[in-house]
């Protein structure tokens, strides 16, 4: 049911796929680098080792002509290629030898790039003729928690103009943690007329002003995702700005829109755009006018309402009757939003929840008795997030109902280290008994037991993604007062899928060697506040085989620990170590002796008492779209 | 500061140099912690505890930057809600002349105009020169004003204190030509 998961934002990607090594091609990329002012860039010398490479000798840059046997099997080479979608195996493709390079280069239509600074622009045009959709992935994740500079780059305004240029028939862009302006949006809707797709996740940059353009110009506009982005109000009536006739539209989400709208205008285009299926309000849509959407809306299958709340006091009349208008829903399947919730509306959505197989209720601060009367009918839910709030009893009643249950997390009402936490171990227990089918968990809380997370392992054989946050750090196990170590270490034995880790609490080196033992299929990994000595670090860069995204913050690993996974670092898609005991010399050795790395050192440049320590680290390889 | 036009001049760099140097701009701006966005450093002085207990005013810990690690806009959600379910706390956006983004803080924070002008200063790292009765603020290009319930944009500072809590309605921080008419160099 990967269609319902899309509907939240996504933390992981899918595919597995062996690193596209593009330095086969005819010019060598220098390295490229982020620039910031307060960054320290260790730029290192840039010729290629072409002879890494795994493309066949007859890849060496020069293009000699070739008998023509070759022009027929491309001719064919095309016709098959362009049935293989998955970019894992297109990837493999292009490394057999530089004919299929090249007829895959011309049939690829979707390119996936997953750290924006891995290449340039320039290189993706030359070598990808055809793209008609691009999906782009800035800044690393640990951004997101205010450790990088704001102004540090990710900026989407170079791939705009070139691609502006090279592909005129581009139809979908889908960003991540980029830095997007008004005018790079301006510059989307002006320059491709076929344009269908605008997905911006945790994005920021831009304004209702840039929105109301892309709505303007696109006139073929299917699906505008605004998810988690930082929008500026500019004041701008942008629901305004699509065009009167009849549209496009399949999805529009502008929850993240911090800025009121004109319901009357959205109203207007709910009624002329027969095609929306999904749609997410933002809080300054009043219960009231939820009401009249939905009634001239049933097709729905994905509904983000706005704020489940009244703006005056009740008035004397008759309220509208919102669980008609969810019962008029029938087709709804996706439930989100509830920001500012007045509990007492909440059963409104009764008709709609034997349906649903996703629900987000993280915004919505429930407590477990206004919680369990819902949870109770939603027997097919699939996907389910929440806040804290519904405490340990609600985790048991959704292990109770939700055995098809797939996807949980759970974010903490009170994000501090040292709150009160409503949820424990006994939620999880109560969980990994119940939901046996699940595949990812997040789970924040204040308390966990070992014993707890070994049961999760043994019972939940079919988890993929394991994202434990106990909040106080280096807070042990609180029953038996040992490190966590057990508990994550039977993790990763037992979850023979787990593709994806984040760990916390009290971990000695233990908890490492079991990830670097058992940990093979681990592709990435988060670890804060963790370990105590490089050998740690060094268990998993040796014992690691398939990591690609590794981000460390605040744990005692070193130089030697770095050192140790040089092996490795050209086969990964980033590695970010901040506040560990690093220092630049050995941060300039490995630029030296690792040509095409890039090695950003982030910060600290003001101490000059410790002008040797490496505040941030963050390292890609230079010329691999992965 | 990563601008367009860098990009392409750093794609072109000599191929054999090992070099070590601050790229871009010479404009120093420190590092990330204290240019982090929208997590509230009002929020460890005047948190409430949301769970309703009786506390003393016990200091609360040091926040540690990014941790627990929630990003800032579902913190700032939540945040809001807190506070409006409480009826704490009184958020006004603050929107600067140049500036990308907006961004919100909590009037009820702060007991006077000198502490409000502080943290506006270190929020978009400029200062506002010395405020003057009759004149207005002289020694920088920049004027904080502030719009009330009519409507009206105000310079901040011209009224009594709580007067201005209870009027304003957002606040800007204006540069240059924009803030004559405003009292200011009169």
């Amino acid at each position: 049911m990967t269609q319902d998961r899309s509907e939240m934002s996504e933390d992981d990607d899918d595919q597995r796929s062996p690193p596209l090594d593009l330095r086969s091609a005819a010019i060598a990329e220098p390295c490229s680098s982020s620039s910031s002012s307060s960054s320290l860039v260790v730029v290192a010398d840039s010729t290629p080792n072409k002879s890494r490479n795994c493309i066949s000798s007859s890849s060496s840059g020069t293009l000699t002509s070739q008998p023509f046997p070759d022009h027929v099997l491309e001719n064919v080479l095309e016709n098959v290629l362009q049935f293989l979608d998955s970019r894992c195996d297109r990837n493999a493709a292009s490394l057999v030898c530089k004919s299929w390079w090249r007829v895959e280069a011309s049939t690829r239509s979707e390119v996936f790039i997953g750290n924006c600074y891995a290449l340039s622009p320039a290189r993706l045009t030359q070598r990808f003729k055809r793209v008609s959709s691009l999906v782009l992935k800035g800044k690393p994740r640990f951004a997101d928690f205010n450790l990088m500079p704001p102004d540090w780059g990710a900026n989407f305004a170079p791939w705009v103009s070139t691609m502006a240029k090279s592909y005129p028939w581009l139809e979908k862009v889908d960003l991540k943690r980029m830095f997007v302006t008004d005018d790079d949006l301006a510059l989307l809707a002006e320059s491709f007329p076929g344009f269908k797709e605008l997905i911006l996740v945790c994005c920021e940059g831009f304004g209702t002003s840039g929105i109301a353009i892309v709505a303007n110009k696109c006139r073929k506009l299917k699906v505008l995702d605004l998810i988690e982005s930082e929008v500026t109000d500019d004041e701008v009536d942008w629901i305004s700005c699509f065009p009167e006739d009849v549209t496009c539209l399949e999805s529009l989400a502008f929850d993240c829109v911090e800025a009121p709208i004109n319901f009357k205008a959205l109203e207007g285009l709910v009624a002329r755009s027969p095609f929306l299926k999904k749609l997410r309000l933002n809080r300054f849509v009043s219960l009231v006018e939820l009401h009249r959407l939905l009634l001239g809306a049933p097709q729905l299958t994905s509904l983000g309402t706005g704020s489940f709340s009244h703006d005056e006091e009740p008035q004397s009349e008759q309220e509208p009757d919102y669980a008609a208008a969810f019962r008029a829903c029938k087709s709804v399947v996706c439930l989100s939003g509830f920001r500012e919730l007045m509990p007492e509306y909440l059963p409104a959505i009764y008709p709609v929840c034997a349906n649903l197989t996703s629900l987000n209720f993280s915004y919505a601060n429930i407590s477990p008795d206004m919680f369990k009367p819902i949870i109770q009918n939603c027997h097919k839910l699939q996907v389910f997030w929440a806040l804290d709030s519904i405490c340990d009893e609600g985790l048991q009643a959704v292990a109770e109902t939700c055995k098809e249950l797939r996807e949980l997390r759970i974010f903490p009402f009170d994000p501090r280290e040292d709150s009160e936490g409503p949820v424990s171990e006994v939620g999880l227990q109560a969980i990994s008994e119940g939901c046996r089918k699940l595949e990812s968990i997040l789970y924040f809380c204040q308390r966990m037991t070992n014993a707890a997370v070994i049961a999760m392992s043994e019972n939940c054989t079919e988890l993929t993604v394991f994202r434990l946050c106990i909040m106080g750090r280096h807070r042990p196990d609180h029953v038996t007062g040992k490190p966590m170590d057990e508990g994550f270490g039977a993790i990763v034995k037992n979850c023979k899928k787990l593709t994806r880790l984040a760990v916390s609490g009290l971990l000695t080196d233990q908890a490492f060697r079991y990830m670097g033992e058992y940990g093979k299929l681990v592709r990435t990994l988060s670890v804060a506040f963790a370990g105590d000595s490089d050998m740690a670090l060094r268990h998993v860069l040796e014992g690691c085989p398939r990591l690609q995204k590794l981000e460390i913050r605040d744990s005692p690993f070193g130089d030697a620990a770095l050192r140790s996974g040089m092996h490795r670092y050209y086969n990964m898609r980033f590695v970010w170590m901040s506040a560990c005991s690093l220092s630049r010399g050995c941060c300039k050795d490995i630029a030296s002796e690792m040509p095409n790395l890039v090695v950003e050192v982030i910060g600290s440049d003001d101490d000059d008492e410790n002008r040797d320590y490496v505040e941030t680290l963050y390292m890609w390889n230079n010329g691999c779209m992965f | 500061m990563e601008k367009v036009g860098d990009y392409d001049e750093l794609v072109n760099l000599k191929a054999t140099e090992l070099r070590l140097g601050l790229p871009g701009t010479e404009e120093t701006i420190s590092c990330g912690k204290s240019n982090k966005r929208a997590l509230p450093d009002d929020d460890t002085e005047k948190e409430i505890e949301s769970t309703g207990k009786t506390e003393t005013a016990s200091p609360p810990k040091a926040q540690i930057v990014g941790w627990p690690p929630v990003r800032s806009y579902r913190r700032n959600s939540i945040q809001t809600k807190k506070n409006e379910s409480e009826g704490q706390g009184n958020y006004v956006k603050v929107s600067m002349d140049g500036a990308p983004y907006l961004r919100k803080i909590d009037l009820t924070v702060y007991k006077k105009y000198p502490e409000l002008m502080k943290s506006l200063e270190n929020m978009f790292k400029f200062s506002v020169g010395e405020y003057f009765e009759r004149e207005g603020y002289k020694g920088s290009d920049f004027v904080p004003t502030y719009e009330d319930k009519d409507g009206d944009w105000m310079l901040i500072g011209d009224v009594p204190w709580e007067m201005f809590v209870s009027s304003c309605k957002r606040l800007r921080i204006m540069k240059g030509s924009e803030v004559k008419g405003l009292g200011c160099g009169v």
